[in-house]
């Protein structure tokens, strides 16, 4: 991100937004609500185009990016929002297969994967289960699985914790922090700085506080 | 992905991409209630086209080489006039043949309005001369020229005058059936754009959800399409059956019959219905494409 920023109006929302996610690294955003942190994680997959500067998303230039690259683009990265949406017609099993679906994957190659991905969020006696008869819980998981499994570089998580009590938020974060050990770049917005306390323990992690638009502090060590 | 991506796609089906986009909604009992009326009326539209044709044609080829002298004369001089007028179609260019209806003949032609024993031969009736033209035809200003020198009491009625309008208007009526065509056609593809916008804007959760996944539009666009392509086919094959039933069980009658019994189809014709499913499976598919991909440019 260089010199990025972003805004409906006159007014921007986000401005001079100049870092860099290191590959494998792991970063939390956060910052009182309304800062931008969801603005900031929707330039970073291409929902939204900076409105100055640049945004570059594995080495191109979102900006440039028509929408069938946005979507390639996509494919390498895992998105989990705090109002996780899913296919309510599905269930839960082909809702976290989806990924693999729209990408011309063959799922049912892969369903020993899908399977050990289900297990490893908790959710293998839910897995026939349609997403509006699940917890909240159960939903960010299930958000989780769905967003890895495409094997992504890079993974999103916009407030994973909002809805959940807070032995879930643990379980979760010790879930992105598994992920994160195995190679991927994480990066967590949340303004629960219990939770970022608490991923002391798990992870080496970095903190971006967003305040005024602007990344006031980065690069602090937890 | 291209039209013929999209076209391998609906007829090869991707079953786990087909249960992406919810089942349910009126937007697909619209699109298979308006396939299937419309399928209907095209049947119709068809038969009304192929018979007014038929019509047309069989006007067209009776009356274009035949026509007819009517001579009145008196009792005395009929017989002379008669052969006055057959020495002058003998002669004249474009005349095939030329005899002089019998007092038998005559009389099977005034049966329908005076009853079977009508005598003729006490009644003023005119002697009637059927004329059969060669391809090329005659010289009718000419003739009756001649006629009017040679037999006075003849009168030359070549059909023209009331076969022109019949004619045309079997013309105009076979036009009309192919505009009707054209026009169920546009409506079909009027209502399942706004049937495939419906959808699209219902499922707006679908399409973020799927663009969030990695769905490229043209996958989006195509569940879509396949969706609804099969719903017209789905609907206009029912359709154009129970429309084909309806047209072969009309009552039969024979040629004199009236227009509406000669309403079906005949020997290959009975195909012809089957192109309407068809054609409107290809109507789907565009409208819905076109809608498709207009509606997701739309959405961010």
């Amino acid at each position: 991100m260089q010199d990025a920023a972003f805004g409906y109006g006159a007014e921007p929302i986000l401005s001079a937004l100049s870092l860099r996610l290191a590959p494998g690294s792991f970063h939390f955003l956060t910052g009182p609500s309304g800062a931008g942190k969801t603005t900031f994680l929707k330039l970073c997959y291409a929902e939204l185009v900076a409105t100055a500067g640049s945004v570059t998303i594995f080495g191109e230039d979102a900006a440039t990016l028509d929408r069938d690259r946005i979507a390639l683009t996509r494919q390498r990265i895992g998105v989990v929002h705090q109002d996780c949406e899913f296919l309510d017609h599905l269930p839960i099993r082909e809702n976290i297969a989806l990924p693999l679906t729209v990408a011309g994957r063959d799922v049912q190659g892969n369903e020993a994967n899908l399977d050990e991905l289900i297990a490893w969020v908790g959710l293998s006696a839910r897995a026939h289960a349609r997403p509006p008869e699940l917890s909240g819980g159960e939903r960010q998981r299930a958000a989780l699985a769905r967003a890895i499994i495409m094997d992504p570089d890079l993974i999103l998580a916009d407030e994973p914790t909002g809805n959940v009590d807070w032995e879930m938020s643990l379980r979760l974060l010790q879930l992105l922090a598994e992920l994160n050990k195995m190679g991927k770049t994480v990066l967590i917005a949340t303004h629960d700085m219990a939770l970022i306390r608490a991923a002391k323990a798990q992870v080496q992690a970095r903190v971006l506080r967003l305040a005024g638009g602007h990344i006031s502090a980065a690069g602090a060590d937890l | 992905m291209s039209v013929w991506g999209d076209l391998v796609g609906l007829l090869r089906g991707e079953p786990q991409a087909d249960r992406v986009v919810p089942r349910s909604g009126q937007a697909a009992k619209l699109t298979l209630a308006v396939s299937g009326a419309m399928a209907f009326l095209a049947v119709f539209a068809l038969a009304l086209s192929l018979a007014s044709g038929r019509l047309a044609d069989r006007w067209s080829a009776a009356l274009a080489q035949s026509s007819t002298i009517r001579l009145s004369a008196p009792e005395a001089e009929i017989e002379a006039q008669t052969w006055a007028v057959l020495t002058v179609l003998e002669q004249t260019p474009g005349v095939d043949s030329a005899r002089a209806l019998s007092d038998d003949e005559q009389r099977a032609l005034l049966e329908p309005w005076f009853g079977p024993d009508l005598p003729v031969a006490d009644l003023p009736v005119p002697r009637l001369i059927e004329v059969i033209e060669t391809p090329e035809g005659y010289d009718s200003a000419g003739l009756r020229q001649r006629l009017a020198a040679e037999a006075p009491g003849a009168v030359l009625d070549d059909h023209t005058r009331w076969r022109r309008p019949l004619v045309a208007a079997a013309d105009r009526l076979r036009l009309l059936g192919w505009v009707s065509l054209g026009l169920i056609l546009a409506s079909t593809a009027a209502m399942i754009t706004l049937a495939a916008q419906a959808a699209l804007a219902s499922n707006e959760q679908v399409i973020r959800v799927m663009r969030l996944v990695g769905a490229r539009d043209a996958y989006i666009a195509r569940a879509f399409v396949r969706r609804f392509t099969r719903r017209a086919l789905t609907g206009a094959l029912a359709g154009a059956a129970l429309g084909t039933i309806a047209i072969a069980l009309l009552p039969r009658a024979a040629d004199e019959g009236a227009f509406l019994t000669g309403l079906g189809f005949q020997g290959v014709a009975w195909l012809w219905p089957l192109t309407i499913p068809a054609l409107a499976a290809f109507t789907a598919f565009w409208a819905t494409r076109i809608a498709a991909f207009r509606t997701l440019r739309g959405l961010r």
